[in-house]
């Protein structure tokens, strides 16, 4: 090759290299300026309503000032805590069922196919679903139906990342097991179920954040409530729920307060996921992959 | 102490591949057994018979008769109990990620419902002494994963693993095909050491590895056992006009 020929190609490949790295740092811009100008906006119109009163308060009747979303706090912790105490393990149980103990049979096909079909049901209808099923049935809106509304959602998120999490776990991993004479029921357990368990935490915290935010799935269930409540029998408040009736209100003080709500909402989620992922990343070895 | 394998016409199939045919042979205890042959021949197959591991894939079947010192290992217990008394060191280190170097080790015991800490602690250090990793990782022991260790370091803890269940039989699949020569160099002196405590068969791509390590010698060709003999016969004068072929590099 011709010296001049050559550095003609050594140009257009340092050229070409400058050109795709460029792109790929103004696609990861692209990814995260819609975060940082959500947040940004919500600090901005949410920070100044914040005050003790919101956290410890119930909602003041409209006209009165002050008041705030100390209910709603609690009842969104309500709800997800039966939500998650419902999805992730059943989730967890299904993905092992479709990774491990029945790949490739005919009920694994149906379990896959209908949770990526529950997984694209509108929420408003898994609202309606659960009315007829729980709330009907009981005759009252209820914390525990809004619970189940919102753990039946998490399962198809927890259950398909679980199986793909698993099926990464290399065969040799599995293989050094069976070798050691270990039962395969034990095997899955503590060896690849564990092995995959960084990755099915992620899932678990992903559908979490995603129904922590869900606010049709409440309004036939939980319905939402005025007053301080604690029960799983009685309607219960949400967050979101709380967000929705102040924010479409006719009071600019419910306004603030619902953009404090939408505030605390994502602060709290994000509290909620650091926190799972700093008491799992304990104990985790030096050099563990 | 190791026990003797008696192989009584098995055959393997893998689908309809049939890649095992009328295998006969007598692998003597405490003695390493070396198993050579081109890559496809068979070999792999015919270790993971000995231990059952075989038939953890679904479209594999055996036939035939194998016995591990008197116990016939597919009529008389489940494949677990064999497992646990014919232990397996793969070709890649594998050793579980998530455990401790200590942990590792203790697996085997630890998965089968043993928890006495003072016996574990025992067994630990042994076979961690046996496998010569005692000294390198001692002071990690708990701290340390093992996938944190070199490759060599990680094959020597897969033995010790597999040594830690105290079984009669150690089978190992080409375990130094992936490490480096002083590495290959310390797991063939720990052959040599542990076949007085154990029955190894070893599968091996490397024919002076065979010579340097095997008293007997196995040539696979084809799913078939074309030779068995002392490795010195094997090596020097061997019988098949196939085994001397493959020998001389003519093949294979």
């Amino acid at each position: 090759m011709k010296l001049e020929t050559y550095k003609f190609r050594s140009r257009m490949r340092a050229l070409t290299d400058g050109a795709v790295t460029a792109m790929a740092i103004l696609a990861t811009v692209l990814v995260v300026a819609p975060l940082v100008a959500i947040f940004g906006y919500l600090v901005f119109k949410g920070a100044s309503s914040l005050n003790l009163a919101f956290f410890t308060h119930v909602p003041k009747p409209p006209g009165e000032t002050g008041g705030g979303m100390a209910n709603a706090i609690l009842g969104s912790g309500i709800l997800l805590a039966v939500a998650s105490s419902i999805g992730v393990p059943i989730g967890i149980g299904g993905g092992i069922y479709l990774a491990e103990f029945g790949r490739g049979t005919k009920l694994a096909n149906a379990v896959r196919f209908t949770a990526d079909v529950l997984n694209g049901v509108p929420s408003i209808v898994m609202g309606l679903a659960i009315y007829s099923l729980v709330v009907v049935p009981q005759k009252h809106f209820s914390a525990f139906s809004g619970g189940v509304a919102l753990g039946i959602m998490m399962i198809p998120t927890v259950c398909r990342t679980t199986e793909e999490m698993l099926l990464m776990v290399p065969h040799a991993v599995r293989e050094a097991a069976l070798g050691l004479g270990v039962p395969n029921w034990r095997s899955v357990l503590s060896i690849t179920v564990k092995t995959a368990s960084p990755g099915i935490i992620t899932g678990c915290m992903l559908a979490f954040a995603r129904v922590a935010g869900e606010t049709a799935p409440l309004i036939f269930t939980a319905l939402g409530n005025q007053y301080w409540s604690s029960s799983l029998n009685q309607p219960i408040a949400a967050l979101p729920l709380q967000i929705y009736v102040y924010a479409i209100s006719p009071y600019d003080d419910w306004h603030r307060l619902a953009w404090a709500g939408a505030l605390v909402l994502i602060v709290l989620i994000v509290l909620a996921v650091s926190l799972v992922r700093y008491v799992t990343s304990r104990g985790v070895l030096k050099g563990a992959s | 102490m190791g026990v003797g394998i008696e192989v009584i016409n098995l055959n393997a199939w893998y689908g309809t591949n049939h890649t095992l045919q009328d295998i006969n042979l007598h692998i003597p205890a405490n003695h390493a057994t070396a198993l050579i042959g081109p890559s496809g021949c068979g070999k792999s197959t015919f270790v993971r018979c000995l231990n059952r591991m075989h038939e953890t894939n679904p479209i594999a079947k055996v036939t035939g008769t194998v016995r591990i010192g008197d116990l016939d290992i597919y009529n008389d217990a489940k494949p677990v109990e064999i497992r646990r008394r014919v232990g397996m060191v793969f070709q890649r280190p594998n050793p579980f990620p998530t455990m401790s170097i200590y942990d590792n080790v203790a697996s085997g015991l630890k998965l089968n419902g043993y928890t006495n800490r003072r016996v574990l602690d025992e067994i630990v250090e042994r076979s961690l002494i046996n496998s010569a990793l005692w000294d390198e990782v001692k002071d990690d022991l708990k701290k340390k994963s093992g996938a944190s260790l070199s490759g060599g370091q990680q094959q020597r803890l897969c033995i010790a693993r597999a040594l830690a269940v105290d079984p009669e039989v150690l089978l190992m699949d080409e375990p130094a095909s992936a490490l480096d020569p002083i590495s290959t160099a310390k797991i063939e002196d720990l052959i040599f050491q542990l076949k007085s405590q154990y029955t190894i068969v070893i599968v091996t791509h490397n024919m002076q590895q065979a010579a340097r390590v095997a008293e007997k010698t196995g040539f696979f060709l084809n799913g078939r056992m074309v030779e068995f003999d002392s490795t010195h016969k094997i090596f020097t004068n061997p019988s098949d006009k196939r085994t001397e072929d493959y020998i001389t590099g003519r093949f294979g």
